[in-house]
């Protein structure tokens, strides 16, 4: 047991690209994971506008927000990140530094007062700036824009509803109340004193007593009249404020399209970098890899037969998974022209980087451990959306992410899948990119390989 | 020196890997259907030699003349797909060889290994000399005029050695010059028409294994006949 353990230990130092990689990997990945933990935000980070000029509020019947008052409410969910202008919303939704951006416009108040007091039917609207580079950072932008006006509108409410409780008081006891913006005071007798009236009238009704019964009329009227008024309040109490959401980069395909997608080049990635690696290693393993070289078949033809392989395979493993889903999610299967050349794309890239691991591990199992703990971390961290870690953290994820075919390769087949995805230009031209340098890796690795 | 027609010349050829000499100025002929032992201690320069004589490495300096045919090279180490048959290992390496008559060949590397009942085995499940009837089996698919055997005999039992040295001198008989490295001086001095000498990537020797004993001189009075005795002390005649 003793000496089996010395011999696998020699195995190892013998192995120095696998050593060293089982050694650094899993402490790159900890750090990376821990400051994801560790720096990323609790409340998500939002760039705030605030247009609305000094000093205007909301006024509720006496009741109402100051801007402070809001501003406090706000950015005791989200981390605010002040900006100057529309463009510094913009750039830093742009950058990643934030989530989204949350513009107040200047009309706000006014508009939130006026659809409040009176039936306007122009909404108080509020901007929304996001990024939508991922279908995923999208979905956690509209969640958190739809949590924070649901609060809003709540809080809205509550003080309205305060409004109206003095409203119903005036209209069983009787009173007076002023109408925002007329300054006009309106009288009103109330329900109990117009009983009173009645139970007075009730046992004979003479000629004199006619005014008095005028006067029950008229409280009908009223009452019909702020009925209606409050018919209209409770409308707007509903959703006070709205939504403008504003695209400023990036297209997003439906959720359900980008799970496909993202499910489609897991699978490609793991089948294809595999099984090039491990049929690239296999030639050493069996010494074949000498006797084929010395005149049968060229290095750099021996890498397109390994690579073609993986393509195949990548294409057929692809096509059938998407057969398999198609019965549980609409495949646009209209967009074949589109599908193919995106997995035949990321098949051959992904087929490249399987070349490099093979050419540098050498051997079966040595290629298969490094294809998994490439592949599958990788694949994870290609799908954490910007503004939900640090930016700095989010530069290097990114430059991560783009040395491997993962990321275009969710891009490409969301491009391909949906016709509201991503354009296909970049992401198969970051592809081609990649199938480039890791050919050249793989080539440069064969040097040592026999 | 061979008596046979010169099919291979060599002539001065030299190695090094870093500061270290593999080979230094080897110079050698072989003829048709001659049996060529290269013979030396380990880390003589037996495998560069024939690794360069392969075309798989590139020598320093010096020069390779063959008359005509292709050069066939069979690996110490079988180089086969374990997981494939033995008629599937030889069709693959004929196709690759772009041979003409896949059929015919492959028929006839099964007869020729002895081979043909076990066609439809897998490599994984022969012997480690079947496999390396195979091994050379695909070595001699392009047809060559010389063959290269690395150290052939290397993990096979005895028995498993008499059948591939067997082998190995009929394919001589039919006209096929064979040059093998081996460090055991009882086959080169059985199976060997002549032997070349390594020591330190130098030729120390060039001949029968009789001119050779007799290089080494008397045999220690006490001592039996053995070649391998006689080799050492021809080595320690030469400083080595």
């Amino acid at each position: 047991m003793r000496w089996l353990l010395v011999k696998d230990l020699q195995l190892l130092r013998r192995s120095p690209l696998v050593t060293g990689l089982l050694v650094v990997y899993p402490i790159v990945l900890a750090v990376l994971i821990g400051l994801a933990i560790s720096r990323s935000p609790d409340k998500p980070r939002v760039a705030f506008l605030n247009q609305i000029p000094n000093g205007a509020g909301l006024d509720l019947g006496g009741s109402g927000f100051s801007q402070d008052e809001a501003r406090h409410q706000l950015c005791a969910k989200i981390e605010c990140v002040t900006a100057t202008s529309r463009e510094d919303v913009e750039q830093k939704v742009k950058d990643g530094d934030v989530l989204g951006g949350l513009i107040l416009p200047a009309d706000f108040i006014s508009k939130l007062q006026a659809e409040l007091g009176t039936n306007s039917s122009e909404p108080a609207t509020v901007d929304v700036i996001v990024n939508d580079d991922d279908p995923l950072k999208s979905q956690v932008v509209d969640d958190r824009i739809r949590s924070l006006l649901t609060e809003a509108n709540l809080l809205i409410s509550e003080k309205i509803s305060d409004v109206a409780g003095n409203y119903e008081q005036i209209l069983a006891n009787g009173g007076s109340f002023e109408i925002p913006f007329l300054n006009q005071t309106v009288r009103i007798l109330g329900l109990q004193k117009a009983e009173q009236i009645l139970n007075e009238v009730e046992a004979s009704l003479p000629p004199e007593k006619r005014a008095q019964v005028s006067e029950v009329s008229d409280f009908a009227r009223l009452a019909r009249q702020n009925l209606a008024l409050a018919d209209s309040l409770l409308s707007s109490i509903r959703q006070p404020i709205a939504v403008d959401r504003q695209v400023i980069a990036g297209s997003v395909p439906p959720l359900d399209t980008f799970a496909v997608a993202v499910a489609a080049a897991i699978t490609l990635l793991f089948v294809t970098v595999l099984l090039v690696s491990g049929s690239l290693a296999l030639e050493r393993e069996e010494n074949t890899y000498t006797r084929l070289t010395r005149g049968m078949v060229s290095r750099t033809g021996l890498l397109v037969e390994k690579a073609t392989l993986g393509t195949g395979a990548a294409l057929i493993v692809t096509l059938l998974m998407l057969a398999a889903i198609s019965p549980f999610e609409s495949i646009s299967w209209s967009r074949i022209y589109l599908i193919v050349p995106a997995i035949l794309l990321a098949g051959v890239a992904s087929s490249a980087l399987g070349l490099a691991i093979g050419a540098a591990a050498k051997e079966v199992r040595a290629s298969a451990l490094l294809a998994f703990a490439l592949a599958l971390p990788v694949a994870f961290i290609s799908l954490v959306p910007s503004g939900t870690v640090s930016k700095g953290l989010l530069d290097v994820i990114h430059v991560i992410a783009g040395v491997f075919p993962f990321r275009a390769a969710v891009d490409a087949l969301s491009g391909a899948l949906s016709a509201s995805g991503p354009d296909l230009g970049l992401p198969l031209l970051h592809l081609a990119l990649l199938t480039l340098g890791y050919l050249v890796i793989a080539r440069l690795a064969l040097r040592r390989f026999a | 020196m061979s008596q046979a027609t010169p099919v291979l010349e060599v002539e001065g050829l030299s190695k090094s890997f870093g500061e270290r000499a593999a080979l230094r100025e080897v110079s050698f002929e072989v003829g048709r259907g001659e049996l060529l032992a290269v013979l030396g201690p380990n880390g003589a320069g037996k495998t560069t030699l024939l690794s360069i004589l392969a075309g798989i490495a590139r020598q320093d300096a010096g020069r390779i003349e063959r008359t005509n045919g292709e050069i066939g090279w069979v690996p110490q180490q079988a180089g086969l797909y374990r997981r494939l048959t033995v008629e599937e290992n030889l069709r693959l390496f004929a196709r690759m060889e772009e041979a003409d008559d896949i059929d015919g060949i492959v028929d006839r590397m099964l007869d020729q290994t002895g081979l043909e009942e076990r066609r439809h085995d897998q490599v994984s499940s022969l012997s480690g000399g079947n496999q390396q009837r195979i091994n050379i089996a695909i070595g001699l698919l392009g047809d060559p005029s010389v063959l290269l055997l690395d150290e052939p005999s290397s993990g096979l039992d005895p028995s498993q050695r008499v059948r591939l040295w067997e082998f190995v001198a009929g394919l001589a008989k039919g006209g096929t010059t064979v040059i093998y490295s081996t460090h055991q001086i009882e086959e080169a001095s059985h199976y060997g028409d002549r032997l070349v000498v390594l020591a330190d990537g130098e030729t120390i020797f060039d001949g029968s294994f009789a001119q050779m004993r007799r290089a080494a001189g008397p045999r220690p009075k006490g001592t039996v006949a053995d070649p391998e005795n006689d080799f050492v002390r021809f080595l320690r005649k030469q400083g080595h």
